[in-house]
């Protein structure tokens, strides 16, 4: 495990209206993006999501929906499953858990930005996007304090404020910016 | 936390793991370092300790902390028919082939509170089978057992049950099968009359009997790759040829060095059967 081992990672969480953020990102990533994505939305617990499959056509990185143990894979776009949290286990494996809802969400962002905070530390780009609630604000915290980047959708363009708007107030020292602007910082960090 | 802080509290959970398994026999040395960093960060706060260390010694010199770790160390959280479509799976596909059967046994194993097994239970009584079956319903937790055994719910859950139960192509009423009291729903006793419910660890105990299905939904994510792979040989030996594995929706037995002993029976709701290898 080469560049995992050595660029890190990238995770981004989003809520309401994280399908059009996220069709502004994602799709810009060049072909050997060089890092693993994970991308954690919330989503209806009780049917399949299609999520995966549409970011995978959108997307030159191919996009899959993580499965228990499955390998972190440098240069492919993980997301995670409904109605489990996603949890990394090592730098080359995932976990999922059927722990309790937090912030009545599962999958929960601030338990994915945690545990990935603890394998990668200040080797972690975390995104918080559009969102209507509160989740990813403390582990975009965590995320800072032990070194990791941080940045913040800009709220004021943001479909829905509150989820950036917290993780702003929570995390101080993180780079707000438009879509475009994450679209360019993570081209310009692809390794 | 930075890097050295995560590693000093990764050695400490290990020595916690040691002091429950040399102490009290409880082994959860080979479960998934992630699930388990998180659940003893909270018991960490919930019980007022600066440091898993601080937890540690509790756990070894109070004795009655030992059913609090264990709520915390195992996942509790289940509703009866969760995922649907894998118990209408069983309906359509798996149940035509258990009838062949003159006598049939049924593992639930990590059955945790009892809401699989009591879905299965009322699954096989709906197509006839329960007469001729033996359910075995296991865990390693005893709290959990002796709820599973209680058969009581909350009554705010019964709502989600009697949905899943009708989209799992139920042909009852879930209602025939409890009774409301406060806010409790209570299972009819007769649905425990073909069970045995017993302690029994994937860690560290054998097969105890030959099945013809094991249903085994989300338990096996809380192990590590090694673990998962001795809990998988079990079932290979608790399973003659042809009989069936259920996992949960996002497991699977691709990882398994037992991988060529199951075959693919309905893959979309991870149902296996048992091939001859």
């Amino acid at each position: 495990m080469t560049v995992a081992a050595t660029g890190g990672a990238v995770i981004i969480g989003a809520s309401a209206g994280a399908l059009d953020a996220l069709s502004l990102i994602l799709p810009a990533l060049p072909a050997d993006f060089a890092r693993p994505i994970l991308v954690i939305v919330h989503i209806p617990p009780d049917k399949p999501s299609a999520l995966a499959q549409i970011l995978d056509a959108k997307c030159r990185l191919p996009a899959v929906e993580v499965g228990d143990k499955d390998p972190v894979v440098p240069g492919v776009i993980h997301v995670a499953p409904p109605n489990y949290h996603m949890l990394i286990e090592d730098e080359g494996h995932f976990a999922l858990s059927g722990e309790a809802e937090v912030l009545f969400s599962r999958p929960s962002i601030d338990v994915s930005f945690e545990s990935a905070c603890d394998i990668w530390g200040d080797r972690l780009t975390c995104i918080v996007l559009t969102g209507a609630n509160q989740d990813g604000a403390r582990g975009a915290r965590m995320i800072a304090s032990a070194g990791g980047t941080v940045i913040v959708q800009n709220p004021t363009s943001a479909y829905a404020r509150a989820m950036p708007e917290a993780a702003i107030a929570a995390c101080p020292q993180a780079k707000i910016m438009t879509l475009p602007e994450i679209a360019r910082h993570l081209q310009e960090h692809a390794r | 936390m930075t890097d050295a802080q995560v590693k000093v509290e990764d050695l400490e959970i290990r020595l916690l793991l040691d002091a429950l398994y040399y102490r009290f026999h409880y082994d959860f040395r080979n479960y998934a370092m992630s699930s388990i960093r998180r659940r003893l960060r909270q018991a960490r706060v919930d019980m007022g300790c600066a440091t898993i260390s601080a937890l540690q010694e509790k756990v070894l010199h109070d004795a009655d902390m030992l059913p609090q770790m264990l709520r915390y160390l195992t996942v509790q959280v289940s509703e009866m028919f969760r995922d649907p479509g894998y118990f209408k799976a069983i309906r359509e596909h798996v149940v035509p082939h258990l009838r062949t059967y003159p006598s049939l046994k049924v593992w639930v194993a990590g059955c945790s509170t009892g809401e699989e097994l009591y879905s299965l239970v009322i699954l096989f009584r709906e197509a006839g089978l329960e007469e001729r079956t033996l359910f075995y319903a296991t865990d390693i937790n005893p709290d959990a057992l002796a709820r599973a055994q209680a058969g009581v719910y909350d009554l705010e859950r019964v709502r989600k049950f009697t949905e899943n139960h009708r989209l799992s192509g139920g042909d009852t009423s879930l209602s025939d099968y409890y009774h409301t009291g406060y806010d409790r729903c209570v299972l009819d006793k007769s649905l425990r009359r073909n069970v045995v419910f017993s302690d029994h660890s994937l860690v560290s105990d054998q097969v105890f009997g030959e099945m013809q299905f094991v249903s085994c939904r989300n338990v096996m994510i809380y192990f590590d790759r090694a673990l998962q792979d001795r809990a998988i040989g079990l079932f290979r030996d608790a399973l003659p040829r042809n009989a069936f594995l259920g996992l949960g929706a996002k497991e699977t037995l691709r990882f398994s060095g037992h991988a060529a002993a199951f075959r693919d029976f309905v893959p979309a709701e991870k149902i296996y059967q048992r091939t001859g290898a």
